[in-house]
Order: C-alpha cells, then structure tokens, then sequence
C-alpha cells in the first residue's frame, strides 16, 4: 500500500510525518497508515487499538500494536517517548477529548489530529432542514448507534487548542476526499486535520 | 513412573551455575526438533513448555501414546510451520522426561531425590541457552510459550536479550501472585502429605506417592480451567448414576473428571518433579530480580515482543500480560498485545482457537 491509497486525512499525516521518526498511531484501526509510514518513510511505528480483530491483523502485517482503551492506557507512556502522536477520527470518540488532547501532547513532541466537522454545510443542513441528528457521508452512522459521542467542529477544536495552549503547527481540510483551502473551512470541511505542538 | 524415554539428549561439558548460588554438575538436556535446520541456522523457533509439559510438543508422548502437546499449532503448514522453521523444544531441568531432575541420579550413584538444588525460572532458561550453545545456536527467530513457557520466554528476553529475535508470551506472567503461590502450596501440601513421599525418598522401594500428586493435579487443573467452562461441560451432572449415592464416591461428573485428570497425571510425572518446578514458579518474580522495576527489565531490548492473554483465564489475568506490556512500552520496545476471547479459561493457549494462531503464524512472518 502506499500514500495515494490511503484515506486523505491519513495521506495528508503520512506526507508530513519526518522520516526516521517515532510515532504512536492512536486507535490505529488495521494499521494502513503504520504501514505505510514504516514502509516509506522508516518510521518506527506503534500502534494503540481497541478491537481486538483490527489488532490481530496489525500483529499479522508485522505490526507494533497494544490492544487497549486510549481513554485509560495512554497514562502508560512515558513522556514524549514518540516524535508523533496521531490521532485520526478518534477525538469524536473519547471520554474526555480535551483530556485526551493533554495525554497526545504529553506523549508526543507533537501530534496529529483528525476529526470530521459536524459544521459542514451538509451537517448543518440536515439538521436544520430535516430537524433529525445528521447521518451524511462522514456520519454515516444514526444518533443511537454511532461512537461518536463528542462532536466537534473545525471552530471548536481551533479554541480547544487555545485554551489547552496547543500550538497549531499545521492544517489541512477535506472535502469530497480533495484538500481545500482553509477560508470558510469551518463551513466547507468535511474533514479536518492539524498539526499540534506545546 | 516410567524410565526415561528416547529423546535427543546434550550432556553439558560444564557445570550449570543456579541462582540460590549452588551448580549443578553432569546436566542432560533432552529435546525434541522438527524441521529442517536452515544453513545459517536462521529459522529457529525455541518453544518453551508448561509447569507439566514437556519436549513432545509435536510428536506422541512416549508413555501415554497421546499426540504432542501442541500439535495443532506446531507442524507442516500448522501456524509455527516446521516447513520452514526448525523447532526445537526441550525439557527443563528439574523435570522427568529425561532433562536432570530429582529423578536423576546424583554424584554418589542414587537419585536426588531432595537433595536436588532449588531451581529458578532463570536456571531452566540456563539450561536451554547451554543447550542452544552445545547445538551451535547464537540467536533463535522466536522464543514462544504459554503459561510457564511465557515465563521462559520472558526471563531469556530479560537474560539474554541477544539470543531471540522474537519473543511470543502467552497466558503468562512477569511474577507469581499471592493466589498463584496459594494454590501450588495446596499441590505440594497434597504430596508431602502422602505417606508414600517419604520426604522424597521413594524411587528405590515402594509405592511413589500418587496419591499426594494427583491430589496436586486436581487442585491445578481447576485453576486451568473457567467456571463458565465447567459449568457447560459439566453443571451439576450425575455420572452413570440417576440419584446421588448418599455416599463418597464421585457422584457428580466433575468429580469424576478430576479423578480421572488426578490418576493419569501420575502415570507420567514426578511426584517431586512438581515440587521443584512449582517452587520454580512461585519464586519467578522478573521485576525483583532486576532490581523491582519491571521497566528496567527490558532496557535497551531489541527484540520484538507479542503478548497474548484470554478473557477467561484467572490463573494468570490479563492484567498480568498488561503489566508487562506497559514495562515494556515504558522502556521503547516494540511489542504487541492482545486479549482474545476464549471460554476455557487458562488451557485456552492449548486449545482450538483461529484468532491465536492467526496471532501466532503473522508474528513468526
């Protein structure tokens, strides 16, 4: 696999990640950005998934992955034991984001972050022309069902950031899996991704 | 007990030097290997056994006849596939499938018996290194092993970080806890309680102290299994009877069953064999031997480690395989875990599972 096979918010961290680095792929799903960054960029990689099948098929494709609650095991690194700390599509998930956002920082020189923006204009119009919590393209997933439990815009991240006194390094946005340009992102993203550093 | 059966066996050209400061002299190392050795000696996989296990792990066991301890998982196109790796599996000292042991003969012509030094976890692993020394063998692919075989594995990690690529540790445990130590002291209570132990004296004349053993047997194997597992396998079923007897004989299925685990245990084990080696269990404790900090254990190592744990095993919980994984984290090295989900409890590692050997085959890739 490489880079222009890998989902855009991952392609877009995957080309900015230094090579030679260490990183921690956090909810690293089946490990595709791993292992391209091991690959191509000889990152040493590991990996922190809670599905025990996803783990299974990282430790398979010679992966280091820790089956684990990034919520609880994250506390088991020590500080800034990894160049990189990546999160992507998982902040919506976590018990406490902004706790979260603390630990990614804390293990991480600097970190990675995706998330999907609940203010797309698609979000946004679902709710207020259909008055029912959005299930669009990124959300694909209905109200009761989804793991989504915290979620986030473009806009609330950037002020999450300031408040946690997180320097945002980099950004990128997506939206029909292109990169956009920034203006009116909290708008017209559908995906967004920083680069963070404290 | 039978007499030592036909394996391959290295006798050490030196003394083996223990950890309660004694050495033992005239060591055999007796081994099973599978698979052909590649030139430069690069496919090796070294498994480790259990407190009960042995070298047989993929051939029938010379006494009981039954097939290998783990031969679902170690032969041709099997997840540990000796189409491509040479396996080799040896029996640990202190045993009695040909390694030196209580059983053996002493110095002086006559067994051990109690005077066999107290072994160590690490003392074995001494012995598996001296063997990989005598069979030329500096670096192995992958070290694996479930149970006290993890705890080989870890200590050879931890000892001789040189020696193995990889390090695949299953159902095990970086120390024995207070229950661990509980219930092997029921065993070995059983055994010393046994009039025919005769402080261990019993290889020349009499009856060896089965008894006391399976007494032992039956108390670990509890522990081996779940309550959800015996529960299904055997609720409170009556065997081959329709009412209860009013009486003590075994009754329920469970009982019968554990009789049954009790008695053929003793036609293939030592009865101080199981002293010594539970002895060796309860004393592993890896963080205390490198100065209480499990992290410090696993500085600097560069092998790649994968732990693997069961939901439903009590013996040995997954917050023990946890532990180890959060040293080893702590000290950078590459490792990974999973927790798989079995019902059996800790026999889980010996039993059908996909997941585990599809763990097993894509680490040993």
């Amino acid at each position: 696999m490489s880079i222009s096979q890998l989902r855009p918010d991952l392609a877009a961290i995957a080309a900015h990640v230094v090579p030679g680095s260490r990183v921690l792929d956090i909810g690293c799903g089946d490990g595709a950005l791993m292992a391209v960054l091991e690959a191509q960029s000889q990152v040493d990689a590991r990996g922190l998934e809670l599905e025990p099948a996803q783990v299974e098929r990282c430790v398979a494709r010679g992966l280091s992955v820790v089956q684990g609650d990034a919520d609880s095991d994250l506390a088991n690194y020590p500080d800034k034991a990894f160049d990189y700390a990546i999160l992507s599509q998982t902040l919506q998930t976590a018990s406490r984001p902004d706790l979260m956002l603390d630990e990614l920082l804390r293990v991480g020189k600097k970190a990675f972050v995706s998330f999907p923006n609940f203010a797309h204009w698609r979000t946004r119009a679902a709710l207020m022309f259909g008055g029912r919590m959005p299930m669009t393209r990124a959300l694909p997933v209905s109200w009761y069902e989804t793991q989504n439990i915290h979620h986030v815009t473009v806009d609330d991240f950037r002020e999450l950031a300031r408040q946690k006194g997180a320097r945002i390094e980099r950004s990128w946005f997506f939206a029909n899996e292109k990169e956009i340009g920034a203006p009116a992102a909290n708008w017209r993203a559908e995906f967004a991704v920083f680069e963070l550093s404290r | 007990m039978a007499a030592s059966p036909a394996s391959k066996a290295l006798a050490l050209d030196h003394d083996l030097p223990l950890d309660s400061g004694q050495s033992l002299s005239g060591v055999e190392i007796a081994y099973e290997s599978y698979g052909e050795l590649a030139e430069d000696k690069s496919n090796v996989v070294l498994i480790c056994h259990a407190l009960t296990g042995d070298q047989y792990v993929a051939s029938a066991h010379p006494i009981t006849g039954k097939p290998g301890w783990w031969e679902r998982m170690v032969g041709p196109r099997k997840p540990i596939d000796t189409d491509r790796f040479h396996v080799i599996c040896a029996n640990v000292i202190g045993s009695c499938m040909g390694s030196t042991g209580p059983a053996s003969e002493a110095s002086d012509g006559a067994p051990y018996a109690m005077r066999f030094p107290v072994i160590t976890i690490r003392d074995m692993v001494r012995g598996l290194v001296a063997l990989l020394d005598g069979l030329g063998i500096e670096r192995v692919h992958t070290v694996v092993g479930g149970s006290m075989g993890g705890m080989q594995a870890l200590s050879l990690a931890a000892n001789w970080p040189e020696r193995a690529e990889r390090v695949l540790v299953i159902a095990s445990t970086a120390r024995h806890s207070a229950q661990n130590i509980a219930f092997h002291e029921v065993g070995r209570q059983a055994i010393m309680a046994d009039p025919a132990w005769k402080d261990g004296d019993y290889y020349a004349s009499g009856p060896s102290p089965d008894n006391g053993l399976a007494v032992a047997r039956m108390a670990a194997h509890i522990t081996y299994l779940s309550e959800e597992g015996l529960t299904e396998k055997f609720g409170r079923r009556l065997q081959n009877r329709d009412t209860k007897s009013f009486g003590f004989d075994a009754d329920f299925q469970v009982e019968s069953y554990l009789r049954y685990q009790g008695s053929g245990f003793t036609q293939r084990f030592d009865a101080n064999s199981y002293l010594y080696i539970t002895r060796a269990m309860d004393y592993f404790d890896l963080a205390e031997e490198h100065g209480g900090k499990l992290a410090d254990v696993f500085a600097g190592a560069t092998s790649r480690f994968c732990l693997v744990s069961f939901d439903t095993d009590w013996l040995y919980p997954t917050a023990e395989s946890r532990h180890i994984v959060h040293a080893l984290n702590a000290a950078g090295a590459k490792v990974s875990f999973v927790e798989l989900s079995a019902p059996n409890g800790h026999d889980s590692f010996l039993l059908e599972h996909e997941q585990l050997d599809r763990v097993v085959k894509g680490f040993l890739e």
